[in-house]
């Protein structure tokens, strides 16, 4: 009964793993959209940068190379 | 359920899964498929057969495909008909990619694989990848991504290698 539970649960895993999706490169036009970059609006990223100074007696390391198009 | 059967059931979704999420793309040694296969948008050059061919899959919202496009067409005129220079474009919105040669003009051919069909076998790496084949067909250089000055000059090399 056990490894019936186990096995099953492990199945259950795998068609979940199975499901995650993969991007691929070609597919990546909205991800690497100007609206989904962070930092498009200079203002709401100096006070995120702010709060995130404050609450965390640290700053910097938001920045990301390249669009998200993955590219290259 | 026997727990024999659960066993088989798990291990064969896993290989499904791995099947499914992990095909292999296309490399140096193969041929591209038969690209009249695949209704492509646009006219395609009437015979490949004999030249040194680039091939070359890009989007608009690529940053290094704009880059790469003054070098291509750099290219094909200095080679003029011993290479054929074949942009693909992998644009959803056929406007997207109209936008992009409005403001990046290029003398070579651009094809539309609006189906991301012929993409979707060749599974290339990233944006831009560019397959330099031989008169054969067969693919000779493979160039992932495009990074200037170093990938202008390693055309140039791959060319000049295929063309004696």
């Amino acid at each position: 009964m056990k490894n019936q539970a186990f096995f099953l649960l492990a199945s259950v895993l795998l068609i979940c793993i199975t499901g995650c999706a993969n991007v691929k490169p070609w597919e990546r036009e909205h991800l690497a959209d100007y609206t989904m970059r962070g930092d498009r609006d200079p203002l709401a990223k100096a006070q995120m940068e702010h709060i995130w100074f404050s609450r965390e007696e640290a700053s910097g390391g938001a920045g990301v190379g390249g669009g998200g198009c993955g590219c290259n | 359920m026997n727990t024999s059967l659960l066993k088989k059931f798990a291990v064969a979704t896993l290989l499904a899964g791995t099947f499914f999420t992990a095909q292999a793309a296309l490399k140096v040694g193969d041929t591209l498929p038969d690209f009249a296969s695949f209704k492509l948008e646009g006219k395609l050059p009437d015979t490949l057969k004999g030249k040194v061919v680039i091939v070359d899959f890009w989007a608009s919202w690529c940053l290094p495909c704009a880059k790469s496009f003054p070098v291509l067409d750099e290219l094909q005129k200095k080679y003029a008909d011993r290479l054929v220079v074949l942009a693909v474009n992998v644009d959803e919105k056929k406007s997207n990619m109209e936008k992009f040669l409005q403001k990046h003009a290029v003398g070579f051919t651009v094809v539309r694989d609006a189906e991301q069909k012929l993409v979707a076998v060749v599974e290339p790496a990233t944006m831009p990848t560019s397959f330099i084949l031989d008169g054969e067909g067969k693919v000779r250089f493979l160039h992932n991504g495009f990074h200037g000055e170093d990938t202008r000059k390693e055309y140039i090399a791959e060319i000049e290698s295929l063309l004696k």
